[in-house]
């Protein structure tokens, strides 16, 4: 995870960027970055499955609505809940939710893997929307945030749009540098070698299924932890956040900014979101131009925004990017990927 | 639950069954042989579906409709492979998702233009209109029966065409080992279009075929997208013995999970599907991808 | 924009009283030249509703009206222009938020006309009851709980609560002699919500419900079920379907036979906009709701032609929504002479409106700003809702909960 001094420059500023924006923008900017940086923790979440780890999952979003549902479920009507009692039910269901789920799927591989996460996340889908004492279809509600007291005095309040900002900022910059951690440390290093070439990781005598598994369990949980935030935000979840709409969206996300990079797919959440804003307000049938745009990006930007970046900037792509070209191919031998930013492409 | 109860929800789980393979054959064909994951064939669907209703609007005749109808999906599909998926052969599986997720925008826009928003019914052909007493007060529509049959027959067809014949074992050996093929002087790229417009052409041909029964509206695709999905992937991506076994469980778990099981029923199919891969991680009848 | 408020107020005042001395005709003509410029800027209407996706039709139908009503009154609202500024919903409920916020915040709408789905009229009233401004109007979405515990000041709706049109079917299907009845709908708020009332009527009337069935949303394979009805011989069915879910039904119940041995009854949606789809399986339902087609009146008479005129489509339920939402627009921005930022007045001469030339009948808002308006009995025949007549005369919803009550 070597980058280069202009990647590590722009990231810094970007970062310094968001500080400011409160200041600078209007309510509408603020809330809607809130939201850009909710999907870029949610994003990167499904990087570490797809861009590192190789496997591709369709039904990431259940992990997102079923911690929204857990906080609601958890939050009384009377008033706010402790964050950190909220945040650990979230996230440990979440988590056992990915272990149960990663315990089964990982079993499989490729097209099935894709379908199999699919199927699950469908299951919660119809269990939420057929519970009628969870709202069903039309969701539920969640009446206030949580927040930290201390014999009466509200150390955080979630509740402050400011402090709610900042709150969701520092998540976004601690969920990156959790995953970069991650992934420089010595798991990390084998859950990538899975990705280059499994038989070959195996062969080395690690058990890839179980490091597939924690990844899987990671990468649910940081899920869990941006569907924490969303429902925090926006105070309400309802089953279409865990339907497969979502997990796509995700995907295109993640895919748009650049698969293997953790900062491409906040660029692409930020990108997606304000085309969105742009395409609604020049045409009626922004979907159509939506369509148009995402089968551009397939066929004449493979490596995502984050891709071009590099280019731009002369700098090769963090390591991974340059599999998008071949997917799972098991031909890359780990070597060159990890020799990537020295200039050798496979 | 009486006996005949019984049997009419069987009936009930087979006649869908038959549907959901009329649909999932092609996705399984296309995927089978050109490796290809198509999300825009619950797309296909629909356009056949407001196909039947345009055509039989203007000719007045379902049959008609439909014969004029099949080329244009042939055409659709064509187009469609020669322009996008053409790109997608040696590409991640992922980006196959991705640009076939843009061809569904592109398509739900489109019917959207050319059709309008509305609700349109498809009026089942006069022969046709008749039904078979079941008990005093259930009928059985002769057209359910016929759509059944033709299943039966287009699965019959498939199987013949891909056993016996010489396109047929293009599509085999272009399947089992690409290289090969064309180092044996056959064009790779010209089996796959006409693989692809055929999966496109079955698509349309269920969506035509099935109009009068599902009535036509738009988003009517993304409905059986998914659970054709499930079927493919329960018989082992690319078999088509597969599709039709996954296309009778998904059929009869799906009419008596609402029965037996109505506060689950929509969990129950989905739960098949797990509890399947857990044990064939390749489905079925699959092989290794 | 907070600050503008304290210049606002002498202004409104003069300008309530100038409208009330020069009339609403007039008000168009004289007052725009007495605005500071500030407020010569158009009225924006926001409108979050669904124009893809299955539901596009409804989304259609509610703009088509909506614009045609403040057509003819001139294209002005109390003599300002009007901007609307439309976003596709998709009937998504994870975007809604974010739409909702963008009209409000980004593009500072005075109203906000939407939505169809219930769950995002739950997120919408969630996010415009904390606030003063802007001022929703639901042109279709009939969740009980937006003019019940969601209920707000600034929250209106203009076309039913769930439980109204389902009431009266239960009572008549009741009084039509029928002793047992099967429930059938998706499982999801509206048909839930649309069951219940159907039960509660019918059960208050002496009949009884022998099983109540929900599929889920939006499922719509109906064939197990139908066998399961034909199995329990129940003396009749009341079902809600909407769209194309509703046609799919009328097919199905009509094809499996049942159609002609067990009476299907229910509230309105399940016969409307579908009729011509569902052909001859829709033939002799009985249904109730707030509007029928052939309502024998120069109103409706004139409605129909002229948005047959300007959709080139017939006129349904949720144009006469729509179109009622623009007639409400009108007489609030006509009563505050077009200063709508006046809210509490605004919002007042929405509470006191009247509707002498809606389509479906007059009708007037409740405490809880929803419609208190008369249920039709229609049945189908020859593809037309035809008028049988009222199956409840000025029907309230019970609006439990609402704190406006």
């Amino acid at each position: 995870m070597k980058m280069s001094r202009a990647l590590a420059g722009f990231l810094c500023a970007a970062v310094l960027g968001l500080a400011v924006t409160p200041w600078l923008a209007g309510e509408f900017y603020m809330d809607l970055m809130i939201r850009i940086m909710i999907l870029g923790i949610f994003a990167m979440s499904l990087d570490l499955l797809v861009g590192y780890t190789g496997l591709i999952s369709f039904g990431h979003a259940a992990f997102f609505g079923l911690s929204g549902y857990i906080l609601a479920i958890v939050t009384p009507e009377s008033g706010p809940i402790t964050l950190w009692y909220a945040l650990f039910m979230c996230l440990a269901g979440s988590a056992i939710a990915a272990a149960a789920i990663g315990w089964v799927s990982v079993r499989t591989s490729g097209v099935y893997f894709i379908m199999i996460t699919l199927a699950f996340s469908q299951m919660f889908f119809y269990y939420f929307n057929g519970s009628v004492e969870l709202g069903s279809s039309d969701g539920i509600f969640i009446f206030f945030r949580p927040d930290v007291t201390l014999g009466g005095f509200a150390l955080i309040d979630l509740g402050d749009e400011y402090t709610f900002y900042y709150f969701v900022l520092a998540s976004l910059v601690g969920s990156y540098l959790f995953l970069t951690m991650v992934l420089r440390s010595p798991f990390g290093k084998v859950i990538q070698g899975v990705r280059a070439n499994e038989a070959r990781t195996r062969a080395l005598g690690f058990a890839t299924q179980r490091y597939k598994l924690v990844s899987f369990i990671i990468a649910g949980t940081l899920a869990g932890f941006a569907g924490f935030l969303e429902a925090t935000h926006t105070g309400f979840v309802s089953p279409a956040h865990l339907g497969w709409h979502e997990s796509g969206m995700i995907l295109i996300i993640v895919i748009l900014g650049g698969i293997g990079t953790l900062y491409g797919p906040v660029m692409g959440a930020f990108v997606l979101v304000f085309l969105q804003d742009k395409f609604q307000e020049i045409s009626d049938l922004w979907l159509l131009l939506m369509g148009f745009f995402v089968i551009a990006v397939v066929l004449f930007l493979p490596h995502g925004i984050a891709g071009l970046f590099a280019r731009l900037t002369g700098a090769r792509p963090a390591d991974g990017t340059e599999v998008g070209d071949k997917g799972l191919a098991p031909t890359v031998p780990a070597k060159s990927r990890e020799g990537a930013d020295g200039g050798g492409t496979a | 639950m009486d006996l005949a109860t019984f049997l009419i929800q069987v009936l009930n789980g087979v006649q869908y069954g038959f549907m959901l393979f009329l649909v999932a054959s092609g996705l399984t064909l296309i995927f089978g042989v050109m490796g290809i994951i198509n999300i825009a064939h619950g797309a296909f669907y629909m356009i056949g579906a407001y196909l039947a209703f345009w055509l039989t609007g203007v000719v007045g005749n379902l049959f008609l409709a439909i014969v004029l109808g099949i080329p244009l999906m042939v055409a659709i599909g064509y187009a469609v492979e020669r322009l996008a998926i053409t790109h997608l052969y040696h590409r991640d599986h992922l980006y196959q998702v991705l640009l076939t997720y843009g061809l569904i925008l592109i398509f739900n826009e489109a019917q959207k233009l050319l059709w309008g928003t509305g609700f349109h019914g498809v009026r089942v052909p006069a022969i046709l209109s008749g039904a078979v007493p079941l008990t005093d007060t259930l009928v059985y529509p002769h057209y359910r029966l016929f759509i059944s049959v033709v299943c039966l027959g287009v699965a019959a067809g498939m199987y013949v065409a891909i056993n016996r014949t010489k396109l047929g074992m293009m599509i085999r050996a272009g399947a089992s080992n690409r290289e090969m093929v064309e180092a044996l002087g056959i064009d790779i790229g010209k089996v796959f279009a006409i693989v692809f417009s055929l999966g496109a052409a079955l698509a349309g041909f269920s969506g035509m075929i099935g109009a009068p029964i599902s009535s036509v509206y738009p988003g009517m695709g993304d409905q059986i997208l998914i659970i054709s999905f499930v079927v493919v992937v329960i018989g082992g991506i690319g078999s088509i013995k597969g599709a039709f076994v996954g296309a009778m469980l998904i059929g009869l778990a799906d009419t008596f999970g609402q029965v037996l099981l109505p506060e689950l029923s929509s969990m129950v199919v989905y739960a098949l599907m797990a509890i399947i891969l857990f044990w064939w991680p390749q489905g079925l009848f699959g092989r290794r991808v | 924009m907070p600050k503008k408020q304290n210049s606002t107020t002498t202004r409104r005042r003069f300008l309530v009283g100038t409208a009330a001395t020069t009339g609403l005709a007039v008000a168009g003509g004289v007052l725009p030249t007495r605005f500071a410029i500030g407020a010569m800027a158009p009225i924006k209407i926001g409108i979050l509703l669904p124009y893809s996706g299955t539901y596009a039709a409804l989304g259609n139908a509610i703009t088509d009206a909506l614009k045609l009503r403040i057509e003819q009154a001139g294209g002005k609202l109390g003599g300002r222009d009007v901007e609307y500024v439309a976003i596709n919903s998709e009937m998504s409920v994870p975007k809604a938020p974010t739409n909702t916020e963008k009209l409000i915040k980004k593009d500072e709408v005075d109203f906000l006309v939407g939505p169809v789905h219930s769950g995002i009229a739950a997120v919408m009233a969630k996010i415009v009851g904390k606030r003063t401004a802007p001022i929703m109007i639901v042109p279709n979405a009939g969740s009980n709980a937006v003019t019940g515990p969601l209920c707000g000041k600034n929250i209106f709706r203009t076309s039913f609560s769930n439980w109204q049109p389902a009431y009266p079917g239960g009572e008549l299907m009741a009084k039509e002699g029928h002793k047992t009845a099967v429930t059938i709908s998706w499982k999801y708020g509206a048909g839930i919500q649309m069951m219940g009332a159907g039960k509660e009527a019918f059960e208050k009337n002496g009949g009884k419900v022998v099983q109540e069935i929900l599929i889920p949303f939006p499922q719509v394979e109906f064939q197990a079920h139908l066998a399961e009805i034909a199995a329990l011989k129940p003396d009749a069915v009341f079902a809600f379907y909407s769209g194309g879910g509703a046609t799919k039904f009328l097919q199905d119940y009509a094809a499996a036979g049942l159609k002609d041995n067990i009476p299907l009854y229910g509230p309105g949606f399940l016969t409307e906009g579908v009729t011509k789809a569902a052909g001859a399986a829709a033939e002799g339902i009985k249904t109730t709701l707030h509007y029928a087609d052939t309502l024998d009146t120069d109103a409706n008479r004139n409605f129909r032609s002229a948005y047959q005129a300007v959709a080139g489509r017939g006129a349904d339920v949720f144009a006469v929504q729509g179109y009622d939402t623009g007639s409400l627009l009108l007489q609030a921005a006509a009563a505050v002479g077009g200063d709508v930022s006046a809210s509490a007045d605004v919002i007042k001469a929405m509470e006191q409106a009247t509707f002498p030339d809606s389509p479906r009948g007059d009708w007037h808002m409740s405490k809880a700003h929803n419609p208190i308006q008369d249920i039709y009995l229609r049945q189908v025949v020859n593809g037309e809702q035809k008028l049988l007549g009222v199956a409840a005369k000025q029907l309230e919803d019970p609006a439990t909960g609402c704190k406006l009550v």
